[in-house]
């Protein structure tokens, strides 16, 4: 990341109309937020008093609102900040693999999700984490997942938190010397999140991220067609973006980027897109949204039509390049350059106010939605996976509610106090980390849809494995300019030397280790733990019965002396 | 565990073949970046790098629409070939 230090910070001026628009819009979308506790609520008591409710909606979200949901969760607001950023500053590799990532990733989400959807409807799974643990018998395995996945989740919390930070700067709140003051419009926002969460749970995100993306479509969809030609056309702008990015670095003397990726790095941009389309629905909020669904099919209903988001994508990548030809400068309030700041700057200088206040919004609003659906995954996970099955077993499901809406709000404060504490750098860090790690999961969870054929243990040993080599590989990664560590998620594999994506050479290791352990096993006899499954459970749609009912029936059914010998 | 009682009748292998192929198309082809790493030719000034990959959204929201219809029709007849009434009870997966 560049950071030519200027001799004096430009003092930013407010612009009036375009905070007034922001703060317009937050209100009118908290407002939605709290009432959507009393929404679609049905039978089920005032309170949201299970997890079934409060964490997921209640079991029965339709196609709209989880496409809604989906994109809201999936595409969040750092990533509307971060793959311009990453366009802006250093080109296609790592920007626009975006692109074949949210390609990718939903021939495997039609793939996965619907089995993981009916196995866990059949037994009542609210996390992944559940679902492993039920799976392979295996508490320890399902321990692994479930803290893989709080420890992923939380610095990717802290990163929607810079979301909003990027357009507060560019607002021209946030300068000034008080340190409380500067951050005091990202505390009320966040503590306005977590009072909604709290009281509606799943659904007051499901509700704002309607709002949150009929405003990014428009804001996207009015700049992609404005900007080009007000700045002379897309020849004209690849012109500007090339002659910038082969500038070279005067600490490197290398070229700071490509508009087209060279031979070099074409391993690295495959498997950058691969690992994280593999990576993402491994994350909790990816899963808490899937399960929210009210029928099998839902979710592939929706990967036929989610694409349209990653089109989106797709454009908002490009106004990176509309930004080095339009020349925004992206200057934060320390007078360093910022690339964060650069899409937020390119709508404020070349809109009327009002509008850039709506473009502004819907990122600050994009920055809630998958904040609040993080939260409440992370806060699912600790309650199910850590309190109930080690702490708390006989837990009921109201008060496992109750603990998770607590949990939430912890998580929320702990990311706030990251981002206002620490330097953002190590959010950023942390959440590449993240990326790496929860792609360990991957092996546990998606063999766990279609086989037992692994071991328990073997798959524990070849996630440590993989968490551990993945770490120390993004430690070692240095970035040539600054020297800091955590340069980027791009290192040589090992025996081929070719440069590809980390977590993707670690998720190699992990496999090759757990197949290997798994035979090794075996041939011990060291014993599988108990599968609470069925296969009948993977195919199981909504008319099905749940296990539970099919088995209080089979209680009463069965007369007792002709109990066959089990 | 055993696995009754079943939740579908057992599958055809025809329409899952055919639907495992599109998704590996669906997932392969987009990642082979020597075809597309290049900047000819330009549509409205685009490299065909960028609307190459852009277009691959189009493809696999298509590729998954077909995938989408031939699961659905294999599996709406799977479970009306358990659910019909006077349907073989002893049909095990």
């Amino acid at each position: 990341m560049t950071a030519n230090l200027l001799a004096a910070p430009p003092a930013r001026d407010v612009d009036g109309v375009a905070l007034a628009v922001v703060i317009v819009i937050f209100v009118a979308v908290a407002v939605l937020g709290f009432l959507a506790a009393r929404w679609r609520r049905g039978s089920a008591p005032a309170g949201l008093k299970s997890l079934d409710e409060w964490g997921l909606g209640g079991r029965g979200f339709g196609g709209w609102v989880t496409w809604f949901l989906l994109g809201g969760d999936l595409y969040t607001a750092y990533t509307f900040i971060a793959v311009p950023a990453a366009m802006w500053s250093t080109g296609a590799v790592s920007g626009f693999f975006a692109v074949p990532y949210t390609v990718v990733l939903y021939p495997i989400v039609f793939l996965l999700m619907a089995r993981l959807w009916s196995v866990s409807h059949r037994h009542g799974f609210v996390t992944p984490a559940d679902f492993v643990g039920g799976r392979y018998g295996s508490r320890a395995l399902s321990l692994v997942v479930a803290v893989t996945g709080i420890v992923a989740t939380m610095p990717y919390i802290a990163l929607q938190l810079v979301g909003i930070k990027a357009v507060l700067t560019v607002l021209g709140i946030g300068g000034g010397g008080n340190a409380f003051l500067q951050d005091l419009p990202l505390i009320i926002a966040f503590v306005v999140l977590a009072a909604y969460t709290y009281t509606a749970g799943l659904r007051a995100p499901a509700l704002i991220a309607v709002v949150k993306d009929l405003l990014i479509y428009l804001a996207v969809v009015v700049a992609i067609i404005y900007l080009p030609s007000h700045f002379g056309g897309f020849g004209a702008i690849f012109g500007a973006a090339q002659a910038k990015l082969a500038t070279p670095n005067p600490v490197t003397g290398l070229p700071t980027g490509s508009v087209i990726p060279g031979a070099q790095s074409f391993n690295a941009y495959w498997t950058l897109a691969l690992g994280s389309a593999m990576a993402l629905f491994m994350y909790p909020h990816s899963i808490t949204g899937v399960l929210a669904t009210k029928s099998r099919n839902t979710i592939r209903r929706n990967a036929v039509v989610l694409p349209l988001y990653s089109l989106m994508l797709g454009f908002l990548a490009l106004l990176g390049y509309v930004a080095i030809k339009a020349g925004t400068k992206p200057i934060d309030v320390n007078g360093a350059v910022n690339p964060q700041l650069v899409v937020p700057q390119l709508f404020l200088d070349n809109f009327p106010s009002w509008f850039a206040g709506v473009a502004l919004a819907a990122i600050a609003v994009g920055a809630l939605v998958p904040a609040a659906i993080m939260s409440i995954a992370a806060s699912n996970l600790f309650t199910r996976n850590i309190y109930r099955d080690f702490l708390k077993p006989d837990a009921d499901p109201a008060s496992q509610a109750r603990v998770s809406k607590l949990v939430s709000l912890l998580v929320k404060f702990g990311a706030l106090i990251f981002v206002i504490g620490m330097d953002q750098s190590s959010a950023i860090n942390l959440q590449l980390l993240g990326g790496i790690w929860i792609l360990q999961t991957f092996p546990a969870i998606v063999a766990g849809l279609y086989t037992r054929w692994f071991h328990r243990w073997a798959l524990v040993a070849g996630w440590a494995v993989g968490i551990v080599v993945g770490t120390v590989a993004a430690y070692s990664v240095v970035n040539p300019a600054t020297h800091a560590h955590f340069g980027g998620s791009i290192a040589p594999a090992p025996l081929l030397g070719t440069p590809v994506y980390i977590g993707v050479t670690a998720f190699v290791l992990n496999l090759l280790v757990s197949a290997v352990l798994t035979l090794v096993l075996r041939a011990l006899h060291v014993p599988d733990g108990r599968d609470l499954t069925r296969a009948s459970d993977y195919g199981a749609d909504e008319h099905d019965p749940k296990v539970e009912a099919l088995e209080a029936r089979a209680d009463e059914d069965r007369p007792p002396v002709t109990l066959p010998p089990a | 565990m055993s696995d009754e009682p079943p939740t579908r009748a057992p599958g055809r292998p025809g329409p899952y073949i055919v639907v495992g192929v599109l998704l590996a198309i669906g997932i392969a082809v987009p990642l082979i970046v020597p075809v597309y790493a290049h900047a000819e030719p330009t549509l409205i000034g685009l490299p065909f790098f960028y609307w190459y990959q852009m277009l691959w959204v189009f493809l696999d929201a298509g590729l998954l629409w077909i995938c989408y219809g031939i699961v659905r029709r294999e599996d709406r007849r799977r479970r009306d070939a358990l659910r019909a009434p006077g349907a073989a009870r002893g049909d095990r997966r």
